[in-house]
């Protein structure tokens, strides 16, 4: 479904085009199949963030490619849709209207596209905030608006940038659960980047361990744990514990 | 917000004091309002007491105005200016915007722009205006140049910089949704610097009407500007004020119908402001 081959990435600096700052991905290969739940797990600067734009599109690679169901990304398509780590909602448009944006921008008509986002914030928990601003809602409810919108766009890939980075603990395992929960439901893949280890293990079938300077993938870490995982408490798990503690020492090394 | 149960109940055991103390912060509008009126009774008090050559007061100028009223001069002077303020104003308008969003959107334009852009901007106007009465003589052109060059460059200016300070990651949320270049700017640019566009139109539009009166004190021979001159120089200190009062609640006006469009086109900025 997805494929990732040898993908590097250089940064220049910012005020010397011609000198190479930071190699912020160093022969990247990942494969991912349908449906998979895949987290890239890293310190800030590993290229995690990168690696997700570039698969997005948003970002050109400098060696390698990226493979969506055979095809070579190039630029973003409605087969690939991001969650952004400080939400990307548009201040001046209602929620609604911003659920709308996507199906706006490939052109669907006006009442048709609104029943779609109507149906997705209903999944997302936010029926009867359509005409509020995103000003006027909690950080928690925002990026429930930032995930009515990708999925809106029913994409095979869900590409989700730290989405859960700029809330509090509490609205974090809330939304983490509220995720899964739809997720069981779409069959969409997701790839999730975060830099927290109970959420990579908690959400995923497989944490991919990032490290910096170069950023490479150190290690992939199956994640077995039984699903649907918000029954019981999963974290209690011994299971959990150990994976835990394998993580983070594939992470100090 | 209505209160809950609990909520009623607890207030029912706080108690609070209905009974404020008078607090003039209060009453701030009315404290507004009586200061114009003490402004304007001590003016006709003091006014009075003046010789007439050098200040009028409130009821001379009233009388003034009606007669300049009813001989039609002011009314055709008055239409006269707005006239050529408001096609200059437009223009303005139109290319700052224009090329605001060129030079904030790309580099190239920008550079290729920005020296004659910082240059004029900091010339103060009123050095060209003899220039552009020579190339275009006393007529409406050399005014309206006047007027144009007085209100494009806030306009283009604000543009410019709220163009720069849309945030990459709006942009990058445009692209990621599979905008193209001018999806971007009519969905995501636009809308985003639209509360700096008006700041700078709102300026402009001040700018403008300094630039109008400036070339027509030049050339004083029509306008509201020539009316100034005319009646300062005949000592006619009553009938100088009625243009010059005119042109401070023209400004108001203005300046408040720009921002009552900026709530009505930007509603966001300005609720959050409130937060």
């Amino acid at each position: 479904m997805l494929e990732v081959r040898h993908l590097s990435k250089v940064f220049f600096e910012q005020n010397d085009p011609q000198k190479p700052g930071l190699i912020a991905l160093y022969d990247i290969s990942l494969s991912v199949r349908r449906n998979e739940f895949v987290c890239l797990l890293g310190p800030s600067g590993c290229g995690k963030t990168t690696l997700i734009r570039i698969i997005a599109g948003l970002l050109p690679a400098d060696r390698g490619e990226v493979l969506v169901n055979g095809n070579p990304v190039t630029s973003p398509g409605r087969d690939r849709c991001m969650v952004f780590q400080q939400f990307g909602l548009l201040p001046w448009r209602t929620v609604l209207g911003n659920v709308e944006f996507g199906l706006e921008i490939e052109g669907m008509g006006r009442e048709e596209r609104r029943d779609i986002s109507r149906q997705y914030l209903e999944l997302v928990g936010l029926k009867g905030f359509e005409d509020y601003y995103p000003h006027q809602i909690s950080g928690g409810m925002q990026q429930r608006v930032g995930i009515a919108r990708a999925l809106s766009k029913k994409p095979d890939i869900l590409l989700m940038d730290e989405p859960f980075g700029a809330v509090d603990a509490q609205t974090r395992e809330q939304l983490q659960e509220e995720l899964l929960k739809i997720w069981a439901k779409t069959d969409t893949t997701v790839i999730f980047v975060t830099h927290s280890i109970d959420e990579s293990i908690y959400l995923s079938d497989r944490v991919v361990i990032m490290h910096s300077r170069p950023g490479r993938i150190k290690e992939e870490v199956a994640v077995e744990l039984p699903r649907p995982r918000w029954e019981g408490d999963v974290k209690a798990d011994p299971r959990f514990a150990q994976l835990r503690a394998r993580v983070r020492e594939s992470l100090r090394e | 917000m209505a209160l809950n149960a609990l909520e009623q109940q607890a207030l029912v055991e706080i108690n609070p004091s209905q009974a404020k103390p008078f607090r003039l912060t209060d009453y701030l509008r009315l404290v507004r309002a009586a200061s114009v009126v003490l402004f304007v009774v001590l003016w006709e008090y003091f006014g009075r007491q003046v010789n007439p050559l050098f200040l009028s007061y409130p009821s001379a100028i009233v009388k003034a105005c009606v007669q300049l009223l009813i001989a039609g001069e002011f009314q055709r002077q008055a239409i006269g200016s707005l006239g050529i303020y408001a096609v200059g104003l437009g223009a303005a308008l139109v290319l700052g915007i224009l090329l605001g969003l060129l030079m904030g959107r790309y580099r190239l334009a920008e550079y290729l722009l920005d020296p004659y852009v910082y240059a004029l901007d900091a010339t103060p106007r009123v050095a060209l205006i003899p220039l552009l009465l020579l190339w275009f003589g006393l007529g409406a052109p050399a005014k309206i140049a006047v007027v144009f060059l007085s209100g494009i460059f806030p306009v283009l200016m604000n543009t410019f910089s709220g163009v720069r300070t849309v945030s990459g990651g709006l942009v990058d949320v445009g692209r990621a949704y599979g905008a193209g270049e001018g999806k971007i700017f009519t969905k995501i640019i636009m809308p985003a610097a639209l509360p700096f566009i008006m700041a700078g139109v709102r300026l402009g539009v001040g700018r403008a009407l300094i630039g109008i009166i400036t070339a027509e004190m030049f050339t004083a021979v029509t306008g509201m500007g020539a009316l100034l001159i005319r009646y300062s120089s005949a000592m006619a200190t009553d009938k100088f004020f009625v243009p010059v009062i005119f042109l401070a609640l023209l400004g108001v006006i203005l300046s408040g119908a720009v921002e009552a469009l900026q709530r009505r086109l930007a509603p966001w900025k300005e609720t959050e402001r409130a937060l």
